[in-house]
């Protein structure tokens, strides 16, 4: 396949799961919100905003951050250039322009998806209606992955939607986790104590991640089980280790079907074995934001070496 | 010239009886509920929004992508009247092809007399970096579109011919398509053959063009100026449908003396390139040299026979409308036969006593300018106002060699579904011709085009037209 196709087909998978992560970040602060109120809930309006990396563009337009505020800045402000709107309208140019690679399945899966939100996103969102608005995009990224995973060839083109849908949501996982276990540091001074456990609730709620972790640690809330669920679980599917057994899965077999060894799959293979030697104490020994960080850069020089691996640019 | 009926309607005759052709169709109609149709019409508008099949304006920002109107009502040709016209357009293609061979190389036609010098000097279409080479296969014309128009029961006639590159088969597949999703019963019941496979009758003919040299498998790719282009749609279409690549300007490079595209796993070469980008814009380093759509050096390569061009450049020569008032005598030159299907009576202005005439009646013709395409700057004289008439008239004594006139025909009609029931509307049809060394393949059928605007005599999708899905019937 044409490099230039590839590269669509990366992207594409890549914004389709940015605005899905962006969806569940909103759904989770509008129930923060409806559970709290008051100032919590413009803290978190405001955590939202600094995980989508935001807070600069959002700052220059308003002073406070309100619900409806963020909800519409987040979603479809044109001020904002990465709003939702805009992730799906890209997703479709990328889609329009790989549309021989992918199936007519998946092609109207993303049209048909892009045709509902521009119509729910042509007017300012309110508050009533931001619940069907964040459920359409949650319904549409899965339409997608369904057509995906049911329709498409497993060739090398399959492999690199997989391949960007992971490299995005390796990030968005560990900017959430993040961008939230620094806002929830103060109490974790009172680690064993009065833990505020409606805002841990919230971190595993982003990420959708609630059912599971209840339902692996019977209820039981704690910092540390926290990270290590959405660190190193290699069962829930938005963990970063689960997400780099994804990559290494499909780097592999493209370099299988290449029959050449690739540098990002190198690069993938040595990741793992460092997760492998990983624990959540080294990890909290040697600081979980220099983790993060250090893990999110080396996500994003990996995605480069996809890039330059399968000739994505001339 | 004798005027025809100037209601022949392709459904009903004057008395209202039902033409042969669609006998069973309106049978099958009358037996179906008004309602259920009017819910059918709008569903195939949401299949078509789905789908993505769309349609950019030029000019038109606001509306990047526009759907063309598709109405239910099917256009049907009997099977012998197709046989009947598709030795016609044969015979006008296989001259179209030959015809270009010589413009290119001794140019008999024009030391005979027949065709004056003036028409391709003064062409820009008219490459002189073809001069002298032939293409592989001999083959100039890989695509045509013919357009024709109807006036009568026995009467053709051919309005353009389209050999730069002729748009609008995916339009003929997909209104098929929709057809048979939406009415599966009226298939059952009407023997139509079958369009759905041109696409590999498109690959297999390309393929049958590709350079000496090429393997068994030759590499076809399609390609296109991007996805902002009017027919992106189109130019993806076909690309899925024949699985050939779908290439841009960026992904290909010469190397090695090929044209190459590059791949995930490094440059490839290209046997065949169908590509959908104009002469213009194909080579910078040949043509425009801004231009960011086509390959730097592809002309070398075309020349020395390492990759076929599909239309070959410079085949847009014969779309101009001076030549096309030629084509009775280039079909006879070049086959030695009488034409089988006439040309629309044509006036050229750059011939003073036609000019005269031209001005003289001006009211009653199309006037046109000869390197005009998409029914731009034209003017109908019977629906144009006589500031409009007085302006034209001026444009056309600055400049008469650009322009030619035609009468303004009684194009025949066929019913489109309204909300207030049946109504007729003028249409038009543009079969699609594939060429190769291997003969002429002609799809049965093609694309009706047809005027949604009561009387209106103008089918172009780019100013409001709609399609029509196209039966040619088995019998």
């Amino acid at each position: 396949m044409l490099g230039r196709t590839a590269s669509s087909v990366f992207w594409m998978f890549r914004y389709l799961e940015r605005a899905e992560n962006t969806a569940r970040l909103l759904e989770a602060g509008f129930r923060m919100a409806l559970t709290r109120g008051g100032d919590i809930a413009n803290d978190e309006w405001r955590s939202v905003i600094d995980t989508l990396g935001q807070q600069a563009g959002y700052e220059a337009l308003y002073d406070e951050y309100t619900g409806a505020q963020v909800c519409n800045y987040v979603l479809r402000d044109r001020e904002n250039t990465e709003n939702v709107m805009r992730m799906f309208d890209l997703a479709r140019s990328n889609a329009r322009a790989s549309r021989t690679s992918i199936t007519g399945e998946v092609w109207e899966a993303v049209n048909e998806s892009w045709m509902s939100l521009t119509h729910l996103l042509s007017r300012p969102v309110r508050e009533t209606g931001l619940g069907t608005v964040l459920a359409m995009i949650r319904r549409s990224a899965t339409l997608v992955r369904g057509a995906t995973y049911g329709s498409m060839l497993r060739s090398e083109i399959y492999h690199f939607a997989r391949t960007g849908t992971y490299i995005e949501r390796a990030d968005s996982t560990a900017r959430i986790l993040d961008v939230k276990y620094y806002l929830l540091l103060p109490s974790l001074a009172y680690v064993g104590s009065t833990l505020d456990t409606s805002q841990w609730d919230n971190v595993l709620r982003s990420l959708s991640a609630e059912r599971a972790y209840r339902w692996l640690n019977a209820g039981r809330m704690d910092a540390r089980g926290i990270a290590e669920f959405l660190i190193l679980d290699q069962r829930f599917p938005r963990s970063l280790t689960f997400c780099y057994k994804e990559l290494s899965e499909n780097l592999g077999r493209l370099a299988e079907i290449h029959g050449v060894e690739s540098q990002s799959n190198a690069m993938i293979i040595e990741a793992m074995d460092r997760f492998r030697t990983t624990t959540i104490d080294t990890i909290f020994e040697s600081g979980l934001h220099e983790f993060l960080t250090g893990f999110n850069a080396n996500n994003q020089v990996i995605a480069n070496s996809i890039a330059e691996d399968y000739r994505f640019f001339a | 010239m004798n005027t025809p009926d100037p209601n022949f309607d392709e459904m009903r005759q004057a008395d209202g009886t039902i033409r042969p052709a669609y006998v069973d169709y309106c049978q099958w109609l009358d037996e179906q509920d008004a309602s259920q149709m009017r819910r059918k019409g709008r569903e195939a508008e949401n299949f078509f929004r789905r789908t993505g099949i769309t349609f950019n304006v030029y000019g038109d920002d606001d509306a990047e992508e526009r759907l063309i109107p598709f109405d239910m009502v099917p256009r049907i040709i009997t099977g012998s009247e197709w046989r009947k016209l598709s030795r016609g357009i044969e015979q006008r293609v296989r001259a179209l092809n030959a015809f270009m061979h010589d413009l290119y190389h001794r140019q008999e036609i024009i030391r005979s007399g027949r065709l004056p010098e003036r028409l391709f000097t003064n062409n820009d279409a008219w490459l002189p970096q073809m001069v002298g080479f032939t293409p592989p296969g001999g083959v100039y014309t890989h695509i045509v579109g013919i357009d024709l128009v109807r006036t009568g029961p026995n009467e053709f006639m051919v309005l353009e011919d389209n050999a730069r590159t002729p748009s609008g088969v995916s339009y003929m597949l997909e209104n098929r398509e929709t057809m048979m999703a939406m009415f599966p019963e009226l298939f059952a019941r009407i023997p139509v053959q079958p369009v759905s496979d041109y696409p590999r009758r498109l690959a297999k003919s390309l393929a049958a063009c590709a350079p000496d040299g090429a393997s068994d498998k030759p590499m076809v790719a399609v390609l296109t100026p991007g996805i902002y282009n009017s027919a992106y749609f189109e130019h993806a279409f076909l690309a899925d449908q024949m699985g050939a690549e779908l290439v841009e300007g960026s992904d290909l490079r010469v190397v090695d003396g090929r044209v190459q595209m590059r791949t995930t796993a490094g440059y490839q070469p290209i046997d065949v390139l169908y590509r959908r980008v104009d002469d213009d814009f194909l080579d910078p380093l040949t043509f425009n040299p801004d231009s960011m759509l086509g390959v730097p050096g592809i002309m070398d390569v075309y020349r020395s026979g390492g990759i076929t061009i599909a239309n070959a450049p410079g085949t847009g020569v014969a779309d101009d409308k001076a030549i096309y008032s030629f084509m009775p005598e280039i079909v006879e030159f070049y086959t030695g036969e009488k034409p089988l299907l006439p040309n629309v009576p044509t006036w050229r202005c750059a011939e003073p006593d036609s000019l005269a005439y031209v001005l003289d009646n001006i009211a009653e013709l199309v006037v046109k300018e000869v390197h005009g395409s998409g029914g731009y700057g034209m003017l109908i004289g019977p629906t144009s106002s006589r500031r409009e008439i007085a302006k034209f008239k001026d444009k056309l004594k600055a400049n008469p060699t650009n322009y030619i006139a035609q009468p303004t025909l009684a194009l025949s009609t066929v019913p489109i579904f309204t909300k207030s029931g049946l109504a007729p509307r003028h249409l038009d049809l543009r079969p699609f011709v594939l060429v190769s060394p291997g003969g002429i393949d002609i799809t049965p059928g093609g694309l009706t085009r047809v005027a949604l605007k009561k009387g209106s005599l103008v089918v172009n999708s780019s100013q409001g037209g709609g399609t029509k899905d196209t039966w040619v019937l088995n019998d």
